[in-house]
């Protein structure tokens, strides 16, 4: 035990010596394992951050929310087909409000890009969203500020809003947004109230940059993204009774269209796990992505370390003969030889952590997440393997020098 | 009773060694059929002209190397035919060695280039360094202990060297031609050590191409062509009386 506790730290000397000796070339030489540590911690990062925003974004919807749309997501189908699928009209999210039982919120919601203006300042191509007030329900989303719209001001087509953070934000920086007039693509509205920051998903839809306006009065003001149609949002009575909700929309909703029994759905009931692997193929397609450039990069570093310790070992075959002479063991030579692979290694991925910190950052920006502390051991970790898995050949011909002829080298 | 006495302070027993090696198609017969007795506290001066066989008779010694044929029998054990570890262990408990080029570790300091041989043979850190401080004492560089060797004269390198050499406390120590890098001044001085060292009871063999270097041992083995030509006692045995402290 003792001489193991010897050999390394006698190991982890000479090494550090060799590398202070050797320094540009050691550096050099750790640009391959410095490469894959950071993609590989880059690539832990973003994958963290996919979860992050699966898991605020997604699952904060909630995972017993139903979504009748035209389109199913996750693809499938025949395009034309779906393409020539009559619009989801108000009708039909009525129909099921008026016929539904298990549910505990229905709201249609349709949408559509305008500037918002509150006095000098404007926001471009706001998403502005039409729904109902049992939004809140369906949506999951809290109101920070104020009060969501009544059912009253939807039936009515009241000219009021509620605001998405960011727009809250971005129009009202010093002072409070409630009570105020503005300018929805031209049209006022009084504010009625701010949601909670909701955080973006993949950094392409920010729910937090959208204005929400009952969607009797969006009809009479903008028109929808796509024609007159809408999607329709229904909250299960339960996460466990999500199937039976399903059915029982699914039968209203072939009954209002009219489709005969023989004939397919002409509408997609959408839910959370299609998205959910949706998502996974998102973070597979990452994580083989990622894992081939750092195998890759590991790989072509490693073969460097190894080239690296076969010049060591030649350069320092004298210094190998000495050590053999006074009585060195294979054992301490391998080891010694091991460690200088697997510290140069090392110096590699610390490097690509240290480099990879504040890129994480970056990503943060985009796409919240922080640096995962395994992702980071496992770096390391594998840093070391790979030095002493490329240092094992080098080490084991030290190891196995004769020692006269060691030092008989010039 | 007396036999066995005789055998127990002969600390060398070298039977037949053969030593040869390969070259292409052709056999170069370095060492052919040697037998030497060294007893203990012998000091002896391997001579001879230059690819006679002397350094590689001083490895078989060391356990650097193994005979091709023959019987070696160190402190009544035979090592001829111990496999790499074994002799490792010999070497590091049993041998001492001087090279003419020092073979210092450059990037160590005096102080664990002298505690190398104990880092190996498992000797734990606080006993360490005292043995270690103890044998730089013995060839009175106590002051440079946390010097370099690029910053030590060839003399003080020797110097260390003979410190690593010591600090097991071996059974013998081998030295190479030690003075062979240095000059006439400084090699009387690392000479005059080894004098000190005999006269404190070590065993040392010394090989050396020169008159004056041999004439400290008090026995001589003329080698020639692999095979011993004289084996005799220093008759005109030149002794330096010498203060290692004042020369430091
Ligand atoms: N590894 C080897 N391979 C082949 N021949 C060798 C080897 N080592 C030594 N020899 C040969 O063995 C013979 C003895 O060599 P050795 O080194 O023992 O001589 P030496 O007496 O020490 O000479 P010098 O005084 O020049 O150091 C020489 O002929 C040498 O060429
Ligand atoms: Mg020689």
């Amino acid at each position: 035990m003792r001489l193991y506790i010897d050999d390394l730290r006698e190991g982890l000397l000479i090494a550090f010596a060799a590398i202070r000796a050797n320094k540009m070339r050691s550096v050099l030489t750790a640009i391959g394992i410095f490469i894959g540590i950071l993609s590989v911690t880059l690539m832990g990062t973003a994958i963290e951050g996919l979860n992050r925003a699966f898991n605020k974004s997604i699952a904060a919807i909630g995972a017993d929310v139903l979504y009748v749309q035209k389109w199913p997501w996750g693809g499938g189908g025949d395009w034309w087909l779906i393409r020539n699928r009559k619009d989801i009209k108000i009708e039909h999210a009525r129909a099921i409000q008026r016929q539904a039982e298990l549910v505990r919120g229905v709201s249609p919601v349709t949408g559509t890009s305008r500037n918002v203006k509150y006095e000098r300042k404007i926001i471009e191509n706001a998403v502005i969203v039409g729904t109902n007030d049992e939004f809140v329900e369906t949506s999951n989303v809290n109101v920070a500020l104020g009060r969501f719209m009544t059912a009253m001001e939807v039936s009515g087509g009241r000219p009021v809003c509620v605001l998405g953070s960011e727009i809250a934000e971005g129009l009202f920086p010093n002072e409070s947004p409630m009570g105020k007039s503005v300018k929805v693509g031209g049209y006022p509205y009084r504010v009625l109230g701010v949601l909670e920051k909701q955080g973006s998903f993949l950094g392409i839809q920010s729910l937090d940059n959208r204005v929400y306006v009952p969607i009797n009065r969006f009809f009479k003001e903008f028109k929808s993204f796509r024609g007159g149609g809408i999607e329709v949002w229904v909250k299960a009575a339960s996460l466990e009774s999500l199937e039976e909700t399903k059915e029982e929309i699914r039968g209203i909703l072939r009954k209002v269209r009219r489709v005969s029994p023989k004939q397919p759905d002409d509408f997609a009931i959408n839910q959370q796990d299609i998205f959910i692997q949706a998502f996974n193929q998102i973070g597979a397609v990452v994580a083989g992505f990622g894992l081939f450039i750092t195998g890759l990069s590991l790989f072509v570093g490693g073969i460097g370390i190894m080239n690296i310790m076969f010049v060591s070992v030649t350069e320092r075959t004298r210094e190998i003969g000495v050590r053999k002479a006074i009585g060195a063991p294979r054992r301490s030579i391998l080891i010694q030889f091991l460690i200088e692979a697997a510290a140069l290694s090392l110096i590699g991925g610390l490097l690509g952590v240290i480099v990879a910190f504040p890129l994480t950052l970056v990503i943060d920006n985009v796409l919240p997440t922080a640096m995962p502390i395994n992702v980071v051991a496992i770096a390391l970790f594998v840093s070391v393997l790979v030095g002493i898995i490329s240092g094992f050949l080098p080490a084991f011909r030290a190891s196995r020098m004769d020692p006269v002829d060691a030092l008989r080298y010039e | 009773m007396n036999d066995g006495t005789h055998a127990m302070s002969i600390l060398i027993r070298l039977q037949n060694i053969k030593k040869m090696y390969q070259m292409g198609s052709e056999e170069v017969h370095a060492l052919r059929g040697l037998n030497v007795e060294i007893k203990k506290n012998e000091y002896v001066a391997i001579m001879g002209p230059s690819g006679s066989g002397k350094s590689t008779l001083m490895n078989i010694i060391g356990c650097l190397d193994t005979p091709s044929s023959g019987m070696y029998e160190l402190n009544g054990t035979n090592v001829s035919d111990m496999n790499d570890n074994q002799l490792a262990r010999v070497r590091n408990k049993e041998i001492g060695f001087v090279f003419q080029t020092f073979n210092l570790l450059a990037r160590s300091d005096v102080l664990h280039n002298v505690e190398l041989p104990l880092i190996y043979g498992g000797v734990g850190g606080g006993e360490r360094k005292r043995l270690a401080r103890e044998s730089i004492a013995r060839v009175g560089l106590t002051d440079r202990a946390h010097h370099k060797p690029n910053e030590l004269s060839g003399g003080q390198r020797q110097r260390v060297a003979i410190a690593r050499a010591l600090v097991t406390h071996p059974s013998i120590l081998l030295a190479d031609e030690p003075t062979g890098n240095l000059d006439s001044k400084t090699g009387d001085e690392i000479m005059g050590l080894f004098d000190v060292l005999h006269k404190e009871g070590n065993t040392i063999i010394i090989v050396t191409h020169e008159e004056e270097i041999a004439a400290h041992a008090h026995r001589r083995i003329r080698i020639r062509d692999g095979h011993i030509e004289h084996d005799e006692p220093v008759t005109d045995r030149r002794i330096i009386h010498h203060d290692i402290a004042a020369s430091a």
